[in-house]
Protein backbone atom coordinates (compact mmCIF):
# COMPACT_ATOMS: atom_id res chain seq x y z
CA UNK A 1 0.00 0.00 0.00
CA UNK A 2 2.27 2.11 0.95
CA UNK A 3 4.77 1.34 -1.84
CA UNK A 4 2.43 2.17 -4.28
CA UNK A 5 1.69 5.73 -2.77
CA UNK A 6 5.09 6.24 -3.00
CA UNK A 7 4.96 5.27 -6.60
CA UNK A 8 2.10 7.41 -7.16
CA UNK A 9 3.55 10.42 -5.83
CA UNK A 10 6.36 9.93 -7.67
CA UNK A 11 5.09 9.90 -10.75
CA UNK A 12 3.04 12.86 -9.74
CA UNK A 13 6.71 14.64 -9.19
CA UNK A 14 7.98 13.54 -12.35
CA UNK A 15 5.07 14.83 -13.90
CA UNK A 16 5.26 18.51 -12.69
CA UNK A 17 9.45 18.07 -12.72
CA UNK A 18 8.35 17.63 -16.56
CA UNK A 19 6.24 20.43 -17.26
CA UNK A 20 8.17 22.68 -15.04
CA UNK A 21 11.14 21.80 -17.23
CA UNK A 22 8.59 22.34 -20.41
CA UNK A 23 7.72 25.58 -19.20
CA UNK A 24 11.44 26.40 -18.60
CA UNK A 25 12.20 25.49 -21.83
CA UNK A 26 9.88 27.37 -23.36
CA UNK A 27 11.17 30.74 -20.99
CA UNK A 28 14.65 29.88 -22.59
CA UNK A 29 13.49 29.77 -26.14
CA UNK A 30 11.10 33.05 -26.07
CA UNK A 31 14.55 34.27 -24.52
CA UNK A 32 16.99 33.16 -27.01
CA UNK A 33 14.51 34.65 -29.76
CA UNK A 34 14.54 37.62 -27.90
CA UNK A 35 18.09 37.85 -27.66
CA UNK A 36 19.26 37.09 -31.07
CA UNK A 37 16.61 40.17 -32.32
CA UNK A 38 18.99 42.25 -29.88
CA UNK A 39 21.93 40.74 -30.96
CA UNK A 40 21.12 42.37 -34.58
CA UNK A 41 20.85 45.72 -32.46
CA UNK A 42 24.07 45.00 -30.81
CA UNK A 43 26.26 44.85 -33.99
CA UNK A 44 24.85 47.75 -35.34
CA UNK A 45 25.68 50.07 -32.43
CA UNK A 46 28.67 48.09 -32.55
CA UNK A 47 29.70 49.33 -35.70
CA UNK A 48 29.34 52.71 -34.83
CA UNK A 49 30.90 52.76 -31.64
CA UNK A 50 34.06 50.86 -32.75
CA UNK A 51 34.55 53.30 -35.84
CA UNK A 52 34.31 56.32 -33.62
CA UNK A 53 36.62 55.24 -30.70
CA UNK A 54 39.27 53.83 -33.21
CA UNK A 55 39.02 57.38 -35.34
CA UNK A 56 39.60 58.51 -31.98
CA UNK A 57 43.08 59.97 -32.84
CA UNK A 58 42.64 61.07 -35.91
CA UNK A 59 39.35 63.09 -34.73
CA UNK A 60 41.61 64.73 -31.73
CA UNK A 61 44.99 65.34 -33.71
CA UNK A 62 43.67 66.43 -37.00
CA UNK A 63 40.25 67.89 -36.01
CA UNK A 64 37.37 68.89 -38.47
CA UNK A 65 40.00 70.47 -41.07
CA UNK A 66 40.58 66.86 -41.63
CA UNK A 67 37.86 66.98 -44.09
CA UNK A 68 38.51 69.92 -45.97
CA UNK A 69 42.81 69.52 -46.07
CA UNK A 70 44.00 69.01 -49.50
CA UNK A 71 47.03 66.92 -48.98
CA UNK A 72 47.11 62.99 -48.24
CA UNK A 73 50.68 61.90 -47.71
CA UNK A 74 51.41 59.79 -45.30
CA UNK A 75 55.07 59.83 -45.42
CA UNK A 76 55.29 63.45 -44.36
CA UNK A 77 52.21 63.00 -41.81
CA UNK A 78 49.92 64.75 -43.63
CA UNK A 79 46.11 63.43 -43.71
CA UNK A 80 43.42 65.30 -45.62
CA UNK A 81 40.42 63.74 -46.90
CA UNK A 82 39.59 66.35 -49.37
CA UNK A 83 40.89 64.38 -52.27
CA UNK A 84 39.06 61.26 -51.20
CA UNK A 85 35.69 63.10 -50.89
CA UNK A 86 35.92 65.35 -54.01
CA UNK A 87 36.82 61.34 -55.78
CA UNK A 88 33.94 59.71 -54.16
CA UNK A 89 31.60 62.60 -54.96
CA UNK A 90 32.50 62.71 -58.67
CA UNK A 91 32.06 58.77 -59.44
CA UNK A 92 29.26 58.08 -57.51
CA UNK A 93 27.13 61.35 -59.31
CA UNK A 94 28.69 60.91 -62.32
CA UNK A 95 27.49 56.97 -62.00
CA UNK A 96 24.09 58.02 -60.77
CA UNK A 97 23.82 60.27 -64.08
CA UNK A 98 24.90 58.01 -66.33
CA UNK A 99 22.54 54.93 -65.05
CA UNK A 100 19.28 57.21 -64.27
CA UNK A 101 18.28 56.90 -68.30
CA UNK A 102 18.86 53.07 -68.64
CA UNK A 103 17.06 52.38 -64.85
CA UNK A 104 14.12 54.61 -65.48
CA UNK A 105 13.78 52.79 -69.13
CA UNK A 106 13.87 49.22 -67.74
CA UNK A 107 11.36 50.68 -65.17
CA UNK A 108 8.97 51.95 -67.18
CA UNK A 109 9.51 49.30 -70.08
CA UNK A 110 9.11 46.10 -67.64
CA UNK A 111 6.15 48.39 -65.33
CA UNK A 112 4.47 49.87 -68.37
CA UNK A 113 5.31 48.64 -71.74
CA UNK A 114 5.82 44.85 -71.42
CA UNK A 115 4.81 43.64 -68.11
CA UNK A 116 4.47 39.86 -69.09
CA UNK A 117 5.83 38.81 -72.31
CA UNK A 118 8.55 36.60 -73.16
CA UNK A 119 11.01 39.40 -73.55
CA UNK A 120 9.87 41.65 -70.61
CA UNK A 121 10.97 38.44 -68.77
CA UNK A 122 14.51 38.01 -70.22
CA UNK A 123 15.11 41.78 -69.93
CA UNK A 124 14.28 41.03 -66.37
CA UNK A 125 16.65 38.15 -64.96
CA UNK A 126 19.10 39.70 -67.08
CA UNK A 127 18.67 43.28 -64.82
CA UNK A 128 18.84 40.62 -61.88
CA UNK A 129 21.96 38.71 -63.09
CA UNK A 130 23.74 42.17 -63.51
CA UNK A 131 23.28 42.68 -59.58
CA UNK A 132 24.26 38.99 -58.93
CA UNK A 133 27.84 39.19 -60.98
CA UNK A 134 30.26 40.31 -58.61
CA UNK A 135 32.14 43.58 -58.52
CA UNK A 136 35.68 41.70 -58.55
CA UNK A 137 34.89 40.17 -61.81
CA UNK A 138 33.47 43.94 -63.21
CA UNK A 139 36.55 45.38 -62.14
CA UNK A 140 38.90 42.86 -63.96
CA UNK A 141 36.27 42.91 -66.94
CA UNK A 142 36.80 46.44 -67.05
CA UNK A 143 40.69 46.46 -66.28
CA UNK A 144 40.85 44.58 -69.34
CA UNK A 145 38.19 45.53 -71.67
CA UNK A 146 37.15 49.26 -70.76
CA UNK A 147 40.43 50.81 -69.71
CA UNK A 148 42.02 50.14 -73.40
CA UNK A 149 38.58 51.72 -74.44
CA UNK A 150 38.76 54.99 -72.92
CA UNK A 151 42.17 55.34 -73.38
CA UNK A 152 41.40 55.95 -77.12
CA UNK A 153 38.84 57.73 -76.89
CA UNK A 154 41.16 60.13 -74.32
CA UNK A 155 43.93 60.41 -77.27
CA UNK A 156 41.21 61.03 -79.51
CA UNK A 157 39.90 63.86 -77.42
CA UNK A 158 43.17 65.18 -76.48
CA UNK A 159 43.20 64.82 -72.52
CA UNK A 160 46.05 62.53 -71.18
CA UNK A 161 45.53 58.84 -72.00
CA UNK A 162 45.92 57.17 -68.71
CA UNK A 163 42.59 55.18 -69.11
CA UNK A 164 42.24 54.16 -65.51
CA UNK A 165 40.69 56.96 -63.32
CA UNK A 166 37.02 58.52 -62.43
CA UNK A 167 35.99 58.69 -65.89
CA UNK A 168 36.52 54.91 -66.26
CA UNK A 169 35.28 54.06 -62.61
CA UNK A 170 31.67 56.03 -63.14
CA UNK A 171 30.95 53.81 -66.26
CA UNK A 172 31.49 50.72 -64.27
CA UNK A 173 30.00 51.93 -61.40
CA UNK A 174 26.68 52.90 -63.54
CA UNK A 175 26.39 49.17 -64.85
CA UNK A 176 26.31 47.96 -61.22
CA UNK A 177 23.92 50.21 -59.62
CA UNK A 178 21.13 49.87 -62.57
CA UNK A 179 19.32 47.36 -61.45
CA UNK A 180 18.98 48.68 -57.54
CA UNK A 181 16.70 51.72 -59.32
CA UNK A 182 15.42 49.52 -61.97
CA UNK A 183 13.72 46.76 -59.96
CA UNK A 184 12.58 48.95 -57.13
CA UNK A 185 11.34 51.61 -60.19
CA UNK A 186 9.20 48.63 -61.77
CA UNK A 187 7.48 47.65 -58.58
CA UNK A 188 6.36 51.09 -57.98
CA UNK A 189 5.24 51.79 -61.84
CA UNK A 190 2.98 48.47 -61.68
CA UNK A 191 1.35 49.60 -58.41
CA UNK A 192 0.21 52.95 -60.41
CA UNK A 193 -3.84 52.37 -60.60
CA UNK A 194 -5.14 51.12 -64.03
CA UNK A 195 -8.28 53.27 -62.98
CA UNK A 196 -5.82 56.36 -63.15
CA UNK A 197 -4.30 55.34 -66.57
CA UNK A 198 -7.34 53.89 -68.22
CA UNK A 199 -8.87 57.18 -67.29
CA UNK A 200 -6.33 59.15 -69.60
CA UNK A 201 -6.30 56.34 -71.84
CA UNK A 202 -10.29 57.26 -72.69
CA UNK A 203 -9.60 61.02 -72.76
CA UNK A 204 -7.74 60.56 -75.49
CA UNK A 205 -4.01 60.55 -74.23
CA UNK A 206 -0.91 58.88 -76.04
CA UNK A 207 0.82 56.24 -74.05
CA UNK A 208 3.49 58.96 -73.75
CA UNK A 209 1.25 61.57 -72.02
CA UNK A 210 0.43 58.73 -69.87
CA UNK A 211 3.93 57.95 -68.80
CA UNK A 212 4.60 61.71 -68.38
CA UNK A 213 1.12 63.07 -66.91
CA UNK A 214 -0.01 59.77 -64.93
CA UNK A 215 2.22 57.56 -63.95
CA UNK A 216 5.62 59.89 -63.10
CA UNK A 217 3.71 62.24 -61.03
CA UNK A 218 2.30 59.26 -59.12
CA UNK A 219 5.36 58.15 -58.84
CA UNK A 220 7.97 60.31 -58.72
CA UNK A 221 8.99 60.32 -54.90
CA UNK A 222 9.36 56.51 -55.23
CA UNK A 223 11.29 56.98 -58.11
CA UNK A 224 13.91 59.41 -55.97
CA UNK A 225 14.30 56.58 -53.39
CA UNK A 226 15.04 54.13 -55.82
CA UNK A 227 17.74 56.79 -57.21
CA UNK A 228 19.13 57.26 -53.48
CA UNK A 229 19.31 53.82 -52.99
CA UNK A 230 21.67 53.28 -55.87
CA UNK A 231 23.43 56.59 -54.77
CA UNK A 232 24.11 54.53 -51.45
CA UNK A 233 25.41 51.63 -53.49
CA UNK A 234 27.97 53.66 -55.74
CA UNK A 235 29.35 55.53 -52.53
CA UNK A 236 30.24 52.50 -50.94
CA UNK A 237 31.26 50.13 -53.73
CA UNK A 238 34.95 49.35 -53.09
CA UNK A 239 36.37 46.30 -55.75
CA UNK A 240 35.96 47.08 -58.77
CA UNK A 241 36.91 51.04 -58.52
CA UNK A 242 40.02 50.16 -56.60
CA UNK A 243 40.77 48.34 -59.56
CA UNK A 244 39.77 50.71 -62.05
CA UNK A 245 40.47 54.27 -60.79
CA UNK A 246 43.86 54.71 -60.68
CA UNK A 247 44.96 55.38 -57.12
CA UNK A 248 46.43 58.44 -56.72
CA UNK A 249 45.61 60.72 -53.41
CA UNK A 250 46.25 63.93 -56.07
CA UNK A 251 42.94 65.96 -56.34
CA UNK A 252 41.39 65.55 -59.52
CA UNK A 253 41.69 68.17 -61.63
CA UNK A 254 38.78 66.63 -64.29
CA UNK A 255 36.67 63.74 -64.64
CA UNK A 256 39.85 61.91 -66.60
CA UNK A 257 42.00 61.87 -64.29
CA UNK A 258 42.88 58.72 -62.00
CA UNK A 259 42.06 59.30 -58.42
CA UNK A 260 40.55 57.55 -54.88
CA UNK A 261 37.39 57.25 -53.34
CA UNK A 262 36.96 56.79 -49.82
CA UNK A 263 36.72 52.87 -49.84
CA UNK A 264 39.35 52.39 -52.59
CA UNK A 265 41.93 54.36 -50.15
CA UNK A 266 40.65 52.12 -47.13
CA UNK A 267 41.15 48.72 -49.18
CA UNK A 268 44.19 49.90 -50.69
CA UNK A 269 46.02 51.92 -47.58
CA UNK A 270 44.66 50.10 -44.57
CA UNK A 271 47.08 46.94 -44.12
CA UNK A 272 50.38 48.87 -44.71
CA UNK A 273 48.98 51.71 -41.91
CA UNK A 274 52.15 51.77 -39.60
CA UNK A 275 51.16 54.97 -37.67
CA UNK A 276 48.43 54.87 -35.51
CA UNK A 277 47.66 58.85 -37.23
CA UNK A 278 47.98 56.72 -40.03
CA UNK A 279 45.40 54.27 -39.14
CA UNK A 280 42.62 56.05 -37.68
CA UNK A 281 42.46 58.76 -40.37
CA UNK A 282 41.57 56.04 -42.40
CA UNK A 283 39.10 54.23 -40.29
CA UNK A 284 37.45 57.93 -40.24
CA UNK A 285 36.83 58.02 -43.92
CA UNK A 286 35.12 54.66 -42.76
CA UNK A 287 33.32 56.37 -40.27
CA UNK A 288 31.83 59.59 -42.81
CA UNK A 289 31.57 56.46 -45.40
CA UNK A 290 29.12 54.71 -43.10
CA UNK A 291 27.53 58.11 -41.42
CA UNK A 292 26.65 59.22 -45.37
CA UNK A 293 25.53 55.74 -46.49
CA UNK A 294 23.16 55.25 -43.41
CA UNK A 295 21.63 58.74 -43.78
CA UNK A 296 20.79 57.92 -47.67
CA UNK A 297 19.63 54.66 -46.75
CA UNK A 298 17.23 55.86 -44.42
CA UNK A 299 15.97 58.91 -46.52
CA UNK A 300 15.53 56.17 -49.08
CA UNK A 301 13.57 53.71 -47.25
CA UNK A 302 11.34 55.92 -45.16
CA UNK A 303 10.54 57.18 -48.98
CA UNK A 304 9.41 53.34 -49.90
CA UNK A 305 7.63 52.87 -46.81
CA UNK A 306 5.28 56.05 -46.95
CA UNK A 307 4.91 54.56 -50.40
CA UNK A 308 3.60 51.05 -49.86
CA UNK A 309 1.46 52.06 -46.87
CA UNK A 310 -0.41 55.41 -49.12
CA UNK B 1 -9.25 70.56 -88.59
CA UNK B 2 -5.97 70.29 -90.06
CA UNK B 3 -4.47 71.84 -87.32
CA UNK B 4 -5.95 69.12 -85.29
CA UNK B 5 -5.12 66.04 -87.20
CA UNK B 6 -1.54 67.90 -87.13
CA UNK B 7 -1.45 67.91 -83.36
CA UNK B 8 -2.52 64.39 -83.68
CA UNK B 9 -0.07 63.08 -85.62
CA UNK B 10 2.69 64.95 -83.42
CA UNK B 11 1.68 63.37 -80.46
CA UNK B 12 1.33 60.06 -81.65
CA UNK B 13 4.74 60.54 -83.65
CA UNK B 14 6.27 61.61 -80.08
CA UNK B 15 4.69 58.80 -78.22
CA UNK B 16 6.26 56.31 -80.80
CA UNK B 17 9.57 58.19 -80.58
CA UNK B 18 9.03 57.78 -76.70
CA UNK B 19 8.22 54.21 -76.93
CA UNK B 20 11.90 53.40 -79.20
CA UNK B 21 13.99 55.44 -77.02
CA UNK B 22 12.24 53.34 -74.02
CA UNK B 23 13.06 49.90 -75.74
CA UNK B 24 16.83 51.10 -76.58
CA UNK B 25 17.82 51.95 -73.00
CA UNK B 26 15.99 49.42 -71.21
CA UNK B 27 17.85 46.82 -73.86
CA UNK B 28 21.19 48.76 -74.05
CA UNK B 29 21.78 47.12 -70.84
CA UNK B 30 22.40 43.59 -71.18
CA UNK B 31 25.31 44.69 -73.29
CA UNK B 32 28.01 45.24 -70.98
CA UNK B 33 26.27 42.16 -69.52
CA UNK B 34 26.53 40.26 -72.39
CA UNK B 35 30.08 41.27 -73.02
CA UNK B 36 31.35 40.56 -69.40
CA UNK B 37 30.00 37.16 -69.93
CA UNK B 38 31.41 36.28 -73.00
CA UNK B 39 34.99 37.91 -72.22
CA UNK B 40 34.82 35.14 -68.93
CA UNK B 41 33.71 32.44 -70.34
CA UNK B 42 35.55 33.26 -73.36
CA UNK B 43 39.12 33.55 -71.53
CA UNK B 44 38.59 31.53 -68.41
CA UNK B 45 36.90 27.94 -70.25
CA UNK B 46 40.14 27.07 -71.80
CA UNK B 47 42.04 27.29 -68.69
CA UNK B 48 39.57 25.02 -66.66
CA UNK B 49 40.55 21.35 -66.20
CA UNK B 50 41.68 19.14 -63.97
CA UNK B 51 44.88 20.23 -62.79
CA UNK B 52 43.16 23.57 -62.61
CA UNK B 53 40.92 22.61 -59.94
CA UNK B 54 43.12 20.35 -57.99
CA UNK B 55 46.58 22.14 -57.56
CA UNK B 56 47.69 25.14 -56.08
CA UNK B 57 49.26 28.01 -57.59
CA UNK B 58 52.63 27.88 -58.98
CA UNK B 59 55.46 30.60 -59.10
CA UNK B 60 55.57 33.29 -61.60
CA UNK B 61 57.46 31.74 -64.57
CA UNK B 62 56.35 28.19 -64.28
CA UNK B 63 53.82 26.58 -66.40
CA UNK B 64 50.46 24.93 -64.93
CA UNK B 65 48.91 25.76 -61.61
CA UNK B 66 45.76 25.96 -60.16
CA UNK B 67 43.12 27.28 -57.83
CA UNK B 68 42.40 24.50 -55.25
CA UNK B 69 43.37 26.43 -52.22
CA UNK B 70 40.95 29.16 -53.23
CA UNK B 71 37.98 26.81 -54.20
CA UNK B 72 38.55 25.01 -50.60
CA UNK B 73 39.01 28.46 -48.95
CA UNK B 74 36.00 29.69 -50.44
CA UNK B 75 33.87 26.74 -49.65
CA UNK B 76 34.80 26.55 -46.09
CA UNK B 77 34.54 30.20 -45.40
CA UNK B 78 31.10 30.40 -47.12
CA UNK B 79 29.83 27.75 -45.00
CA UNK B 80 31.00 28.63 -41.96
CA UNK B 81 29.84 32.17 -42.63
CA UNK B 82 26.13 30.26 -43.67
CA UNK B 83 26.67 28.03 -40.13
CA UNK B 84 26.89 31.05 -37.89
CA UNK B 85 24.26 33.29 -39.90
CA UNK B 86 21.05 30.97 -40.58
CA UNK B 87 20.24 30.19 -36.89
CA UNK B 88 20.85 33.68 -35.81
CA UNK B 89 18.84 35.37 -38.93
CA UNK B 90 15.91 32.98 -38.82
CA UNK B 91 15.48 33.33 -34.81
CA UNK B 92 15.26 37.41 -35.39
CA UNK B 93 13.34 36.92 -38.01
CA UNK B 94 10.82 34.56 -35.88
CA UNK B 95 11.25 37.28 -33.22
CA UNK B 96 10.19 40.59 -35.69
CA UNK B 97 7.45 38.29 -36.85
CA UNK B 98 6.23 37.19 -33.94
CA UNK B 99 6.14 40.72 -31.74
CA UNK B 100 5.49 43.11 -34.53
CA UNK B 101 4.79 46.25 -32.40
CA UNK B 102 7.31 45.64 -29.46
CA UNK B 103 10.17 48.36 -29.17
CA UNK B 104 12.54 45.74 -29.22
CA UNK B 105 11.79 45.12 -32.52
CA UNK B 106 11.03 48.57 -33.82
CA UNK B 107 14.89 49.16 -32.75
CA UNK B 108 15.84 45.60 -34.47
CA UNK B 109 14.20 46.11 -37.87
CA UNK B 110 15.97 50.04 -37.88
CA UNK B 111 18.94 48.09 -37.41
CA UNK B 112 18.80 45.37 -40.16
CA UNK B 113 17.52 48.50 -42.27
CA UNK B 114 21.00 50.16 -41.59
CA UNK B 115 22.76 46.90 -41.36
CA UNK B 116 21.71 45.85 -45.19
CA UNK B 117 23.40 49.37 -46.32
CA UNK B 118 26.58 49.52 -44.74
CA UNK B 119 29.17 49.24 -47.51
CA UNK B 120 31.45 45.75 -46.95
CA UNK B 121 34.40 47.47 -46.71
CA UNK B 122 33.65 48.98 -43.71
CA UNK B 123 32.27 45.70 -41.68
CA UNK B 124 36.07 44.04 -42.51
CA UNK B 125 37.48 47.07 -40.90
CA UNK B 126 35.09 46.88 -37.92
CA UNK B 127 36.13 42.95 -37.88
CA UNK B 128 39.53 43.37 -37.89
CA UNK B 129 39.05 45.40 -35.00
CA UNK B 130 36.83 42.99 -32.87
CA UNK B 131 38.54 39.43 -33.97
CA UNK B 132 41.83 39.98 -36.10
CA UNK B 133 43.44 42.22 -33.98
CA UNK B 134 42.87 40.65 -30.58
CA UNK B 135 43.36 37.44 -31.90
CA UNK B 136 46.74 39.05 -33.49
CA UNK B 137 46.19 37.06 -36.63
CA UNK B 138 44.32 37.11 -39.77
CA UNK B 139 42.18 33.90 -39.83
CA UNK B 140 39.36 32.43 -42.07
CA UNK B 141 37.10 32.63 -38.97
CA UNK B 142 37.19 36.87 -39.33
CA UNK B 143 36.26 36.39 -43.04
CA UNK B 144 33.35 34.48 -41.95
CA UNK B 145 31.99 36.58 -39.33
CA UNK B 146 32.29 39.36 -41.88
CA UNK B 147 30.41 37.50 -44.36
CA UNK B 148 27.46 36.29 -41.89
CA UNK B 149 27.16 39.58 -40.92
CA UNK B 150 26.39 40.84 -44.21
CA UNK B 151 24.00 37.53 -44.65
CA UNK B 152 21.93 38.51 -41.64
CA UNK B 153 19.68 41.34 -43.14
CA UNK B 154 18.50 39.07 -46.22
CA UNK B 155 17.83 36.29 -44.17
CA UNK B 156 15.75 37.72 -41.23
CA UNK B 157 13.68 39.85 -43.87
CA UNK B 158 12.71 36.63 -45.95
CA UNK B 159 12.27 35.37 -42.95
CA UNK B 160 10.60 37.93 -41.12
CA UNK B 161 7.87 38.41 -44.43
CA UNK B 162 7.21 34.87 -45.15
CA UNK B 163 6.25 34.42 -41.61
CA UNK B 164 4.01 37.02 -41.33
CA UNK B 165 2.18 35.47 -44.29
CA UNK B 166 1.14 32.32 -42.52
CA UNK B 167 -2.18 32.54 -41.46
CA UNK B 168 -2.92 32.70 -37.26
CA UNK B 169 -5.41 29.95 -37.11
CA UNK B 170 -2.37 27.43 -37.96
CA UNK B 171 -0.96 28.80 -34.48
CA UNK B 172 -3.99 28.99 -32.56
CA UNK B 173 -5.01 25.32 -33.46
CA UNK B 174 -1.55 24.49 -32.38
CA UNK B 175 -1.86 26.00 -29.00
CA UNK B 176 -5.47 24.45 -28.64
CA UNK B 177 -3.71 21.17 -28.81
CA UNK B 178 -1.76 22.31 -26.34
CA UNK B 179 1.38 22.54 -27.77
CA UNK B 180 4.34 24.53 -26.10
CA UNK B 181 4.61 28.24 -27.49
CA UNK B 182 8.27 26.30 -29.21
CA UNK B 183 6.78 23.85 -30.38
CA UNK B 184 4.61 25.87 -32.37
CA UNK B 185 7.00 28.04 -33.85
CA UNK B 186 9.81 24.86 -34.59
CA UNK B 187 7.21 22.21 -35.67
CA UNK B 188 4.29 24.23 -37.22
CA UNK B 189 5.45 27.96 -38.40
CA UNK B 190 8.91 27.23 -39.72
CA UNK B 191 8.12 24.22 -42.00
CA UNK B 192 5.12 26.43 -43.09
CA UNK B 193 7.10 29.10 -44.49
CA UNK B 194 10.19 27.21 -45.02
CA UNK B 195 10.19 27.94 -48.68
CA UNK B 196 10.61 31.38 -48.02
CA UNK B 197 13.16 31.34 -45.18
CA UNK B 198 15.48 28.80 -47.41
CA UNK B 199 15.70 31.03 -50.40
CA UNK B 200 16.36 33.98 -48.50
CA UNK B 201 19.30 31.62 -46.85
CA UNK B 202 20.02 31.07 -51.01
CA UNK B 203 20.08 34.25 -51.78
CA UNK B 204 22.43 35.21 -49.12
CA UNK B 205 24.86 32.73 -49.96
CA UNK B 206 24.96 34.03 -53.61
CA UNK B 207 24.84 37.89 -52.35
CA UNK B 208 28.49 37.07 -50.26
CA UNK B 209 29.84 34.05 -52.32
CA UNK B 210 31.70 36.98 -54.45
CA UNK B 211 32.00 38.99 -52.18
CA UNK B 212 36.21 40.67 -51.45
CA UNK B 213 36.00 44.06 -49.67
CA UNK B 214 35.09 42.41 -46.06
CA UNK B 215 38.01 39.48 -46.83
CA UNK B 216 40.95 41.76 -47.93
CA UNK B 217 41.58 42.71 -43.92
CA UNK B 218 40.34 39.30 -42.08
CA UNK B 219 40.51 35.79 -44.53
CA UNK B 220 43.56 38.29 -46.04
CA UNK B 221 44.61 35.37 -48.79
CA UNK B 222 47.04 32.30 -48.60
CA UNK B 223 49.18 30.85 -51.45
CA UNK B 224 49.35 27.55 -50.01
CA UNK B 225 46.21 25.63 -48.97
CA UNK B 226 45.23 25.63 -45.54
CA UNK B 227 41.90 23.80 -43.98
CA UNK B 228 42.93 25.95 -40.61
CA UNK B 229 40.00 28.59 -39.61
CA UNK B 230 42.19 30.28 -37.68
CA UNK B 231 44.73 30.67 -40.16
CA UNK B 232 44.43 33.01 -43.21
CA UNK B 233 42.86 31.70 -46.17
CA UNK B 234 42.32 32.02 -49.75
CA UNK B 235 39.05 32.85 -51.59
CA UNK B 236 38.05 33.04 -55.15
CA UNK B 237 37.37 36.57 -55.05
CA UNK B 238 40.81 37.40 -53.25
CA UNK B 239 42.68 35.24 -55.50
CA UNK B 240 40.70 37.46 -58.42
CA UNK B 241 41.74 40.73 -56.90
CA UNK B 242 45.22 39.90 -56.25
CA UNK B 243 46.41 38.32 -59.62
CA UNK B 244 44.13 40.32 -61.74
CA UNK B 245 45.63 43.78 -60.65
CA UNK B 246 49.44 41.87 -60.89
CA UNK B 247 51.39 42.49 -63.68
CA UNK B 248 51.93 38.78 -64.82
CA UNK B 249 50.43 37.22 -67.66
CA UNK B 250 50.52 33.93 -65.95
CA UNK B 251 48.67 35.29 -63.28
CA UNK B 252 45.96 36.97 -65.08
CA UNK B 253 45.07 33.43 -66.73
CA UNK B 254 44.46 32.25 -63.50
CA UNK B 255 42.50 35.15 -62.14
CA UNK B 256 40.20 34.58 -65.79
CA UNK B 257 40.00 30.84 -64.28
CA UNK B 258 38.88 31.44 -61.23
CA UNK B 259 36.53 34.09 -62.62
CA UNK B 260 34.90 31.81 -64.56
CA UNK B 261 34.30 29.48 -61.89
CA UNK B 262 32.92 32.11 -59.43
CA UNK B 263 30.60 32.92 -61.71
CA UNK B 264 29.60 29.62 -63.10
CA UNK B 265 28.83 29.23 -58.99
CA UNK B 266 26.67 32.37 -58.45
CA UNK B 267 24.42 31.93 -61.71
CA UNK B 268 24.20 28.04 -60.45
CA UNK B 269 22.75 29.78 -56.73
CA UNK B 270 21.01 32.38 -58.26
CA UNK B 271 19.32 30.05 -60.37
CA UNK B 272 18.41 27.49 -57.52
CA UNK B 273 16.85 30.80 -55.74
CA UNK B 274 14.61 31.40 -58.84
CA UNK B 275 13.69 27.06 -58.72
CA UNK B 276 12.91 27.64 -55.49
CA UNK B 277 10.96 30.87 -55.18
CA UNK B 278 8.90 29.47 -58.13
CA UNK B 279 7.96 25.95 -56.59
CA UNK B 280 6.69 27.15 -53.80
CA UNK B 281 5.66 30.67 -54.97
CA UNK B 282 7.52 33.01 -52.74
CA UNK B 283 7.58 36.27 -53.09
CA UNK B 284 10.85 38.46 -51.69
Amino acid sequence: MAFAMGKCINKGVKKITYSYRKVRFENIFRRSLMLTALAVLIIVIGIFFTLVVQSMPSIKTLGIKYIWSKTWDPVSDMYGAFPFLLGTLLTSFLALIISIPFSFAIAVYLGEYNTTGWLGGLLKNMVELIAAVPSVIYGFWALVTLVPIVRNFETKIGVAPYGVGIFTSSIVLAIMIVPYAASLGRELIRLVPSSLKEGAYSLGATRYEVVKNVILPHTKSGLMAGILLSLGRALGETMAVTMVIGNTSIIPTSIFSPGNTMASVIANEFTEADRTVYLSALIELALVLFLVTVVINMIGKRIIKRFTYD
Amino acid sequence: MIRTLKRMRYRIGLSSIFHGLIVLFAFLITIPLIAILYFVVREGITRINWNFLIHIPKPVGEEGGGIANALLGSLIIVVVAALIAIPVGIFSGIYLSENKSSRLSYWSRLAVDILQGVPSIVIGIVIYFWIVKPSGTFSAISGSIALAIMMLPIIIKSTEETLKLIPANLKEAGFALGLPYHKVILRVIVPCGMSGILSGVILAVARIAGETAPLLFTAFGNPYLSTNIAKPMQTLPLLIFNYATSPYEDWHNLAWGASFILLIWILLLNIITKLVTKKWKVQL
